[in-house]
């Protein structure tokens, strides 16, 4: 799970990180309210997007004054912002933080993740601070410094001073960058994060350490003892479908196709769009219904997929384990009447009871294709949309 | 012979007394497996399924020798049942439960590794679907009934790909010595080339049939393995050609976040490697025939 800036700015000060003064603002009114509690006369009104790069595409505008916050906080809110991590349909700012503007004289790079081939979780710095992280390391791999923490000790004061050392940092902002490092540290332990991003980190003028921007990601699995994360989620943020998907205790993703996919098992579910794509389509949907899928479950999943309308055909692919293929095809078969399915639905059904599945479709008088395998239902969805 | 799972192990059940726990339990002893006692808290003394209860995994240990546990515990507990195995000194751990907090997991691992390797337990999972050798043991959740015992090893990260793949072998009348689900969260215990080496010396095993997916780096691994060291053919497939970065697939560890993770950058790594690829998930067993 995705937080905003402001949200991660504001748990990561209480682990000791510097970060400018600011303030939330949900209109233009309360951007120019929120700048008076600001200190200095420079102030950036920042769109709050669940999104990286917002710069380039016109999401953070340096303002003086109140005229000048009123009409940048106007222009940003509800605005619909694309930038190069949100994809072409972009993210719609509902809200604004108001921020002092800081002059930076130096920018660096501190990101904590989990490294999953050790096991452990890695801090990366860099002295290059500001600029996107992978671009750097793609043109010079040797310029990112990694440490590794020990899970069962954590990172220690020794790890952070190195790390200050080899980045060249000036010696009067050891203290300050070592309860920085530490902190994030702490953030990503305490909170179950899965990232912890700081990028610029800067140094300004008068000699702080201050964190311009930050990311932080959580461990959804981890989200059951974590309240106070969970309560930070912004459903504006994603994908309506996506949300009532979870809502509804279903596991899906939404993709750019026009063929969707209704499958029980995660892995199965990535082999069938993987059919489909070898037959020459594309999958409008990654949708897992889980392996012991009951006929409601099948209700819900047929309703979540019809609420997409590039869906022009709907792929049925159950290999039935522990459950049952009948329960299935009597899901299939309400939900096909419930919801007046106008798309055409193919079928294939194998493993536990899939003979008695069959017969309760073909016996349903609803129209329905029965395919034999996995890649004649792919070959015969992707017919449908040809 | 088959792997990690015959005739012999000894297992008791953690987390029974749900409906997973329950369900699973009932069809591991219809199948034959030497289900020995069950573990939970508090209820230590009592029976459930004509099974003796304990309440702890030692005790469990101590009055049946048992050697081999298998997890349904709930997610937020299962990282305990893990570590209270290992500590108890069962040898083989399945742990089904998935959707296990990154954290923990990361625990997990570490405390299993500072056993002794002489005194080390085995972790499938978490997000296993278990272990089947047919004719001979299931500690696991595989619909049982379509496995025959044969000659052909499965390795799968995804429970129902593994499924998939077994009951295509049996439309084809071919046997399986032994089916591992490793599961696909972030972080698990048994990885691909461990389980290579391990069908590598098992005579009864002629070939593998490996199916990963899009996340981690693990297949790779397994390629080089299968080049340097694998007396045995395997054929692999990667699912998840179709799969967009950065959107997490169902699996906690089906997502790419970094270069080589993708499945169409998988591929070419095994195929560096001369590992033949299956690229049709619907051929498994055509495509096995051909090396047995």
């Amino acid at each position: 799970m995705d937080i905003h800036e402001y949200q991660a700015k504001e748990l990561l000060s209480e682990f000791g990180v510097t970060v400018p003064q600011g303030g939330l603002a949900y209109s233009p009114a309360q951007a120019v309210y929120r700048a008076k509690g600001i200190e200095s006369e420079n102030v950036l009104v920042k769109a709050q997007i669940h999104s990286g790069a917002r710069t380039a595409a016109g999401g953070i505008v340096p303002c003086s004054g109140e005229d000048e916050i009123r009409k940048a906080a106007d222009e940003l809110m509800g605005k619909c912002l694309v930038t190069r991590q949100t994809g072409p349909k972009g993210q719609i700012v509902h809200r604004l933080y108001v921020e002092q503007q800081m002059d930076s004289v130096r920018e660096y790079y501190v990101g904590f993740v989990l490294d999953r081939q050790m096991e452990r979780v890695v801090v990366m710095a860099s002295a290059d601070g500001g600029m996107n992280i992978e671009d750097r390391y793609n043109q010079k791999p040797e310029s990112l410094i990694r440490a590794v923490i020990e899970p069962a000790v954590g990172m220690q004061t020794f790890q952070a001073r190195w790390i200050v050392f080899k980045l060249g940092i000036d010696k009067s902002l050891l203290t300050q960058m070592v309860t920085t490092l530490l902190g994030c540290y702490r953030a990503f332990r305490d909170l179950d994060a899965t990232l912890v991003e700081i990028n610029p980190l800067a140094v300004t003028s008068d000699g702080q350490l201050v964190a311009l921007d930050a990311k932080m990601s959580f461990d959804d699995n981890a989200l059951f003892r974590r309240e106070r994360i969970a309560n930070l989620r912004d459903e504006a943020q994603e994908d309506p479908l996506s949300r009532k998907a979870t809502e509804r205790g279903l596991n899906y993703v939404r993709l750019d196709g026009d063929i969707g996919c209704l499958v029980n098992g995660a892995g199965l579910a990535l082999a069938t769009l993987d059919l489909i794509q070898v037959a020459g389509g594309k999958p409008a949907n990654f949708l897992d219904i889980g392996v012991g899928a009951q006929p409601d479950v099948v209700n819900k999943a047929i309703n979540t997929m019809l609420a997409d309308e590039s869906v022009k055909v709907i792929l049925v692919n159950i290999f039935a384990g522990t459950n049952r293929c009948d329960w299935i095809a009597e899901g299939l078969v309400a939900a096909i009447k419930k919801f007046n399915v106008s798309v055409p639905v193919i079928v294939r059904l194998a493993g536990t009871n899939a003979k008695t599945g069959k017969t309760i479709l073909q016996e349903s008088g609803v129209a329905v294709v029965i395919a034999e395998s996995m890649r004649d239902a792919a070959e015969l969805a992707v017919e449908q949309v040809k | 012979m088959s792997i990690l799972v015959d005739k012999q192990n000894k297992v008791i059940v953690q987390g029974m007394l749900g409906e997973k726990g329950t369900f699973h339990t009932k069809r591991m002893i219809e199948f034959g497996t030497n289900v020995v006692a069950g573990v939970i808290p508090e209820k230590g003394g009592s029976e459930y399924l004509n099974l003796p209860i304990f309440d702890t995994v030692c005790d469990a240990v101590e009055q049946t020798g048992a050697d081999t546990s298998i997890i349904f515990a709930s997610s937020p507990f299962a990282g305990d049942s893990m570590m209270e195995a290992a500590d108890a000194g069962i040898r083989l751990c399945i742990c089904i439960t998935g959707r296990i907090p990154q954290q923990d997991m990361m625990r997990v691992k570490r405390y299993i590794k500072g056993f002794d390797e002489s005194e080390r337990m085995q972790l499938i999972g978490p997000g296993s679907a278990g272990i089947i050798s047919p004719g001979k043991g299931l500690v696991g959740v595989m619909p049982s009934y379509f496995y025959r015992e044969g000659d052909v090893g499965i390795i799968a990260r995804a429970g129902t790909l593994g499924f998939e793949a077994a009951y295509q072998l049996h439309k084809a009348d071919i046997g399986i010595s032994t089916s591992v689900g490793i599961g696909s969260e972030t972080i698990t215990g048994t990885t691909f080339v461990e389980l290579l080496e391990r069908f590598n010396t098992d005579d009864e095993t002629k070939a593998v049939i490996m199916l990963g997916e899009i996340g981690g780096l693990q297949e790779v691994e397994a390629a080089r393995y299968f080049r340097d060291h694998m007396k045995k053919p395997v054929i692999s497939y990667i699912a998840g050609v179709a799969a967009p970065k950065g959107k997490r697939m169902g699996h906690a560890g089906a997502i790419i976040t970094a270069y080589g993770e993708s499945a169409a950058e998988k591929i070419e790594a095994l195929k560096e490697c001369n590992m033949p690829i299956v690229s049709d998930p619907s051929i498994f067993a055509e495509s096995i025939k051909e090396f047995l």
